[in-house]
């Protein structure tokens, strides 16, 4: 591998162990977990057997070593509240996320990319101005808005989607909306800025001087080198998915990552907790790497491919 | 970038050819401002003050009564005055979480760009950890685990966005100083110091500005959406987003209770954004049209 997409990786690995750290010191800065998760009057000797059995009496540095050690075996402890290991609370909830999120990101690019194209091609006209309009309405309304406004309308008034659960598809289709909006007015933005960048470059003068069809010109010369930077776009914005998720799971009662979260929080499940933000540092970090090592594969100029001195 | 005192003034000139679209928004945002500076003076009732036989009364344009023209919510509070005080929870917290991550992030890049090597490292490392990790989620674990007094609370909300500052920062005070007018500031015998307070420092305030006026709504999200999900100010106290999120049970018989502070939060982040936008143009000639 060359040496710059190994200090990309390096990098990578580097801010998760950091993430890792921080998230330890958070959590024990706040005292003692067997006080705040026990009854008030628990016996003092089951608090003490509490505290042993999770290795919370032993010394910060130790109780560290024996954290970072357990990561790196896949062990982050046993959920307080559901007495079996937190990975597995978490992980099980992982794929509903990804399909949510995925499928919000698919409807996004869906809507997104030909607004912000056909808003390109017809500049400073009514569409450009419509379509722009209806992008800042998208990434303006909070999603826990849009979410509440969505279920007053096609729940509980025109009573033709579910406002909660995850059994069908039909409850997929709201969260999804909700979570997606924000992100297809980005992307309609961010591409009309792009595709105007690119129709302005030389080579596509060049192209239509030489007589090449405009649909090909648009296809084939413009799309691909706009394509980019609404890539390394897309890298920067998971995160934006991952909180709205949150949000949208815990209203529309989807079952994933976000909503255990939230409950983890509510009922302070210390491991819970841990696990489900070091599993969206993880996914957050990945998707980065992705996109660079993506934009180094379409990108001939990336140049990550290459030494610097080659 | 290529913001210079002379693109600033060129802004201080122009301001009066505001399009209609933006006088509305810096409208709405004065008005927004007025609400959250005199709230005592402009509510009939306190925030917390309950009526009982008067509870989920609806608005006036709903058919309710003046004597609680936005309706009242499940314990017969009036959500005018709850909004009005929301206003002011929301936007104080906003404002001085987008200060004081300003404040930091600006710090952290001008000491990254002024001490390069070992304190850069740290500082770009920082802004790399927190890009991975999106204020959201720290925010998240610390209020559930060091709970969640007001002060913490505010801290953690500026956290938003710090690190794009120090990017900034960072950015414009090293390549400022490879222009020809620091080089002669030093050279004439300015210490640092002076050269960086008196001359680099407005040449890049309007980048600042701008940065400042994209943050500013995304904390305000970031304190709704919290408070939404009951995690950031508690009642008592009220806040555009606890209210929103109490409302939220009641979406069948009284929607109004959920709608008004989420249209407040939406036409102020939209009207913040275009705001913003609006200011990059006029201090970014570069970005122009797009």
């Amino acid at each position: 591998m060359p040496f710059v997409m190994i200090m990309k990786t390096l990098r990578a690995l580097f801010t998760l162990l950091i993430c890792m750290t921080l998230v330890f010191v958070v959590l024990r800065l706040s005292g003692d977990p067997a006080t705040v998760l026990l009854p008030d009057d628990t016996p003092v000797e089951v608090q003490q057997e509490y505290r042993r059995q999770w290795g919370l009496d032993r010394p910060l540095p130790e109780q560290y070593l024996r954290y970072i050690t357990g990561l790196t075996e896949g062990r982050l402890g046993i959920s307080f509240a559901e007495q079996r290991p937190a990975s597995e609370v978490v992980l099980e909830r992982l794929p509903n996320t990804l399909l949510l999120g995925g499928c919000a990101i698919l409807f996004a690019l869906m809507l997104g990319l030909p607004l912000g194209l056909f808003a390109a091609l017809r500049h400073n006209t009514k569409f450009d101005r419509l379509a722009m309009g209806l992008a800042v309405l998208g990434f303006s309304l909070p999603s826990f808005f849009l979410a509440i406004l969505l279920i007053l309308l096609f729940s509980l008034k025109l009573r033709i989607l579910p406002s909660a659960g995850s059994d069908t598809w039909a409850h997929l289709v709201m969260p999804v909306v909700a979570l997606g909006a924000g992100l297809m007015g980005k992307i309609a933005r961010f591409t009309r800025t792009s595709m105007l960048e690119v129709l302005g470059q030389p080579y596509i003068r060049a192209a239509r001087a030489k007589g090449v069809f405009a649909l090909r010109v648009i296809l084939v010369h413009a799309l691909p080198n706009a394509a980019i930077p609404i890539l390394m776009f897309l890298g920067i914005e998971i995160g934006l998915i991952l909180t709205g998720a949150v949000v949208t799971e815990t209203i529309f009662a989807w079952p994933g990552l976000g909503r255990v979260l939230v409950t983890a929080v509510a009922q302070r499940d210390l491991p819970v907790v841990q696990a489900a933000i070091l599993l969206i540092a993880l996914i957050m970090v990945l998707s980065n790497l992705t996109v660079d090592f993506l934009h180094a594969a379409i990108d001939p100029r990336a140049n990550l491919f290459r030494g610097k001195h080659e | 970038m290529t913001l210079t005192i002379s693109g600033a003034r060129g802004a201080s000139r122009q301001t009066l050819r505001m399009p209609l679209a933006i006088k509305m928004c810096a409208g709405f945002l004065v008005l927004i401002a007025l609400i959250a500076l005199l709230a005592p003076i402009l509510t009939p009732y306190t925030y917390s003050e309950q009526n009982l036989i008067k509870r989920l009364n609806p608005p006036v344009f709903m058919g309710g009564d003046w004597a609680y023209p936005l309706g009242t919510d499940n314990l017969g509070r009036d959500i005018y005055t709850r909004l009005v005080y929301g206003i002011r929870t929301s936007i104080s917290i906003a404002l001085l979480g987008t200060f004081i991550g300003a404040t930091f992030g600006t710090l952290l890049g001008y000491m990254a760009s002024r001490r390069r090597g070992l304190v850069d490292e740290i500082v770009m490392m920082l802004v790399d950890v927190q890009a991975a990790l999106p204020a959201f989620f720290v925010a998240i674990a610390c209020v559930a685990f060091v709970g969640n007094a007001v002060w913490v609370f505010i801290l953690l909300v500026s956290l938003e966005g710090w690190e794009r500052y120090t990017r900034l920062v960072r950015g414009l005070v090293i390549s400022e100083h490879g222009k020809p007018y620091v080089q002669a500031m030093l050279a004439l015998g300015a210490s640092r110091w002076r050269t960086d307070l008196k001359h680099v420092f407005p040449n890049i305030s309007s980048a600042l500005v701008v940065q400042a006026t994209i943050t500013f709504p995304w904390t305000i999200l970031l304190e709704t959406t919290l408070s939404f999900l009951g995690l950031g100010v508690q009642p008592p106290e009220t806040s555009l987003g606890q209210m929103l999120g109490s409302g939220r049970q009641y979406l069948l018989q009284a929607a109004w209770i959920a709608v008004i502070p989420g249209l407040a939060i939406f036409l102020t982040t939209l009207s913040m954004s275009l705001f913003g936008d609006w200011l990059r143009d006029r201090l970014d000639p570069s970005m122009r049209g797009r």
